[in-house]
Order: structure tokens, then sequence, then C-alpha cells
């Protein structure tokens, strides 16, 4: 039997993706970001519990035994390091690995571009990120904030909305298991009946996250507090994510210490604090904006497909 | 019963679903980037044939529902029941009319049929793809009218009425496939 050698990736599209890889190479240098790199291969298991790490094991050659590695879900934590260490505006283009994601909008192994911007809020990023995705073709993007959206599209108030009307909302809407944190009823309802409306006519960023939401971001002063958080939206398709960078180090810890508990509680007990994190912020991080773009949505989305399998030359089938 | 994860809803699996038995048609796998996994599965239930979209959380479990598909042959109609019979052991099973469905109206005797039971009765029945019956009823033919294209109603030994092409004559055996109730052509 002839195995499936082949790229699932037509040339044209390998084209178009050393194509865009170039204009963004391009873009990053006429803006003085530097491209940097980081390692794939690091020691702490990412913290964030919707997420999972491969891990692997590593045998030095003069010692016994192995120590236990994982491949980065993402570059931002050694990035920040750099910040901390005064690199300035920095970029990289570099595969990250996510477990238990595979589908057709995911491949567990896949090409993220993500950058920092010392010295701006998300709203400046969101201009960049804007100007980015339109040397790229896209039309003008809007904004929308994500308590407008989910008004618009479910008329609830996803900040004030209370936890029974939440769960009513949800099994309407098709969710089968029942749950009762905040965060996955908002997910279900955000990913099955808003986000595949967006994006359409324009490039949409949504702005402004529960504070259950926030990952990394910092919160703002608003009651109950919202996340200083964007995401882009193409197509009905989420591109990219980005936020005011969370800068101050008790309240990173302590979002640290709370994954940890919820972790421990799943069962998710791989993870250890990155502790070289923490101390960098403790030099300090500088104030900054961060997005990561995911480049093979990207390409789906240029070319309007709804397979990711179609804009890599191998996915984790046949790699 | 079985318990099946999310990750193992392969398009087939037979699951229960608010209490009715349901086969897996598609899922799909769904993530916010720094969000909860879900996967949106559609369901075929398969008492009433409805598609069903729901959302469960990745990792979730279902119920696995004990569906068996076996090829009966049929025996007689009593009037309320519809009996079959397994030929390597000889088992009788017994459907009744809302089982029977579409089904029964194909059926005349020794017919093959898949018969679906859930927890062991008949859930569904499903009459060969083709059935060879002979036209019991119907308007006198127009010989060699095979090219108008007009059709006419023709009722068949079992009851069942089907439109046939204008030339078809009354006490021809003719081919029907069951899936859409539609003349096939004459029996050679």
């Amino acid at each position: 039997m002839i195995t499936d050698w082949q790229p699932s990736a037509s040339l044209e599209i390998l084209g178009l993706r050393a194509q865009v890889l170039s204009q963004i190479r391009e873009f990053m240098a006429k803006h003085v970001i530097l491209e940097v790199e980081t390692p794939v291969l690091i020691h702490s298991a990412v913290s964030d519990p919707n997420i999972q790490s491969f891990s692997i094991n590593f045998h030095k050659p003069n010692q016994p035994g192995e120590e236990k590695l994982y491949l980065h879900t993402s570059p931002e934590y050694a990035m920040k390091r750099l910040l901390a260490a005064g690199s300035g505006p920095i970029y990289q283009i570099i595969h990250v690995f996510r477990d238990y994601e595979s589908g057709k909008l995911h491949n567990p192994e896949f090409t993220l571009l993500e950058w920092y911007r010392p010295g701006y809020d998300y709203h400046n990023l969101m201009d960049e990120v804007g100007e980015l995705i339109h040397r790229l073709g896209f039309k003008q993007t809007i904004r929308m904030s994500y308590g407008d959206v989910f008004d618009d599209f479910t008329g609830i108030d996803p900040h004030q909305i209370n936890m029974v009307e939440l769960q009513k909302v949800a099994k309407k809407g098709g969710l089968h298991t029942a749950a009762n944190e905040k965060s996955v009823l908002l997910d279900f309802i955000f990913s099955n009946k808003i986000a595949p409306n967006l994006g359409h006519d324009q490039p949409t960023f949504i702005y402004d996250y529960p504070a259950c939401q926030c990952a990394l971001a910092k919160l703002n002063n608003s009651v109950p507090p919202q996340a200083e958080r964007f995401e882009l939206f193409i197509s009905g398709i989420e591109i990219a994510n980005g936020f005011n960078e969370l800068c101050d180090v008790s309240e990173q810890r302590k979002r640290f210490e709370q994954e940890a508990r919820y972790n421990s509680q799943t069962g998710k007990t791989d993870h250890i604090i990155d502790q070289r994190l923490l101390d960098a912020m403790i030099s300090g991080l500088p104030e900054c904006a961060g997005v990561a773009i995911g480049i093979d949505r990207l390409l789906m989305v240029i070319k309007g497909y709804d397979d990711i399998n179609l804009v890599i030359a191998f996915p984790v089938d046949r790699a | 019963m079985a318990i099946f994860s999310t990750n193992e809803f392969k398009p087939g699996l037979k699951v229960m679903l608010d209490g009715d038995p349901c086969a897996v048609l598609e899922n799909e796998f769904v993530k916010p980037g720094k969000g909860q996994a879900f996967n949106r599965v559609k369901f075929r239930n398969l008492k009433t044939g409805r598609v069903i979209e729901r959302t469960l959380k990745s990792g979730d479990v279902m119920e696995g529902a004990d569906i068996v598909d076996l090829e009966l042959q049929y025996l007689y109609s009593d009037g309320d029941l519809w009996h079959f019979m397994d030929q390597t052991t000889y088992e009788q099973y017994a459907a009744d009319e809302k089982t029977m469905s579409e089904a029964a109206q194909w059926l005349k005797g020794e017919e093959k049929c898949t018969v679906t039971l859930w927890n062991g009765t008949p859930l569904t029945v499903a009459a060969p793809v083709f059935v060879m019956l002979k036209i019991m009823e119907t308007d006198p033919g127009i010989r060699g009218d095979t090219a108008t294209g007009g059709s006419k109603p023709a009722t068949l030994e079992t009851g069942a009425v089907v439109k046939v092409p204008l030339f078809v004559e009354l006490g021809e055996i003719i081919k029907i496939d069951t899936r859409t109730g539609t003349y096939v052509g004459r029996a050679k």
C-alpha cells in the first residue's frame, strides 16, 4: 500500500505561506521589532488548565537517569524574560505544541507569530495588528467589546449574568454537560453562538473579556473587573489573542497558585510554577502589550478554507 | 453498558442521549485558544430518525446504547405484530406497527430485513433495499409509450401504491427501491 507521503497542502499554498511569512518579517523590520528565537524545549509545563503540554525525557550524556522536559505551548514566558532583560520590542515565528488538540481548526503542532510591544497598550497593539492584517490583503478591522457582542447575539450581559441564568441559556443552546463554572459556560456560548458570526465582512477585534477569562492579562477598574484582552476573528475563526500583559509579580504568583490548585483538583499535576518568569518579573517586566497570531489559520481565512490540513504540508497524521 | 468518552465518539457509535438510543454522525473539536475544549456532536435519534446537535465538554462520557443490527427473515403479520426469525438461531422477534413504520408496506413474506434491536427488542425495521412485487391494480397500459415520461398509480400485492410509467401493465412484477418508494423497472 502506498502511504500518504504527499503534502496535504497544495504547492500554491506553500508558496502563499512563504510569501506571508516574508511579508510579516518585512513589516516587523519596518516597525523595528527584533526577531528572536526562544527554546521549544523547556522546563516548566504550561500552567493554563485548558492547555496541555507534551512531555519528553532528556538524557544527559554523562548523567544517569532522565530529566522531564516539555515542548512549549507558547513562547510567552521566554519572551517576557527577554523583555525583562531589556530587549525592547520583539517578535518570533515559531512552532508550538499542544496535546489533546486536533480537528478542522487544530493541529497539535502549529505556527505562531507572537510579538510584544513595550510602552503600548492593547488598543495600540490592535492598531498594529490591524495594520499588518491590512498589509496582508484584509479589509480594515473593526472593534466590539465582549459585552456588546454578547448582548447583540444573545441578549445577555456576560459580566452581570448570574450562574443559574447562564446555565439556562447554555442548556437551551445545546450544552449537554452540566457545568457550574462561569468560564466554561461563557466559552460554550461564545464559541457556538457568537464566534461563528464574527469577522465575515471585516476582521473583528473583540476586547475586554470577563475576569474569569483573563489568562495573563491585566484587569481594569470596572465593576466587576474586566480583562484587558482582545481576540481577532476573521470568517468566524479565532485568529489572534492579545492583551495588556500582567506585570505585577504578586498577582502573577497568585494566578499561578490558583491554576495549580485547580490543576491538582483535575489531575493535571505536571506543571511547576515557572520561577524564572517570576524572577524576571521581580527584576521588572516593562509595561507592554503582546499578541499571538495563528499563521495556519491566517492562511485558511486568506483562502477561505475550513480545514487546517489544507494549509499545512504535513499535518500530524502524515507527519 | 460501556461508557464512552468524547474522544471515542466516532461516526456510528451508539450512545444514550436523553433516554433514547442515538448514533453519532459527526464529532467536531471546538476550542477557544484560551478556553475550555468542547466536542460539538451530531447524533441521529434511532427511534425518531431526527438529527440532534449537542455540545459536550471534551472528556465527558456518555453511556453506550445496546444496539444490534440483525438480518432477520420476515415470517408473517398477525395484524398487530410483524414476526421475524433469525435463521441461524431460530429465535423469533416481533415488531409493532410503529416499529415497522414504512417497511411494512413492502413485505409479503420471507424477505430478509435489517432489524435494529435495542436492549433485545426491535427498534426499527428496514425492508430490503429492492423488492419485486406484482401489480394488482392500475389503469390499462399504453403499449410502447416509453417516451412521454408520464406516470400513473399502481397498487401492489402488499397494498402499497407506487407511481409507475404508463406502459406498465396489470399483473406485471416490478422492482421497487424501498428507500425512496420508487419504481426502478420491470422484472426481467
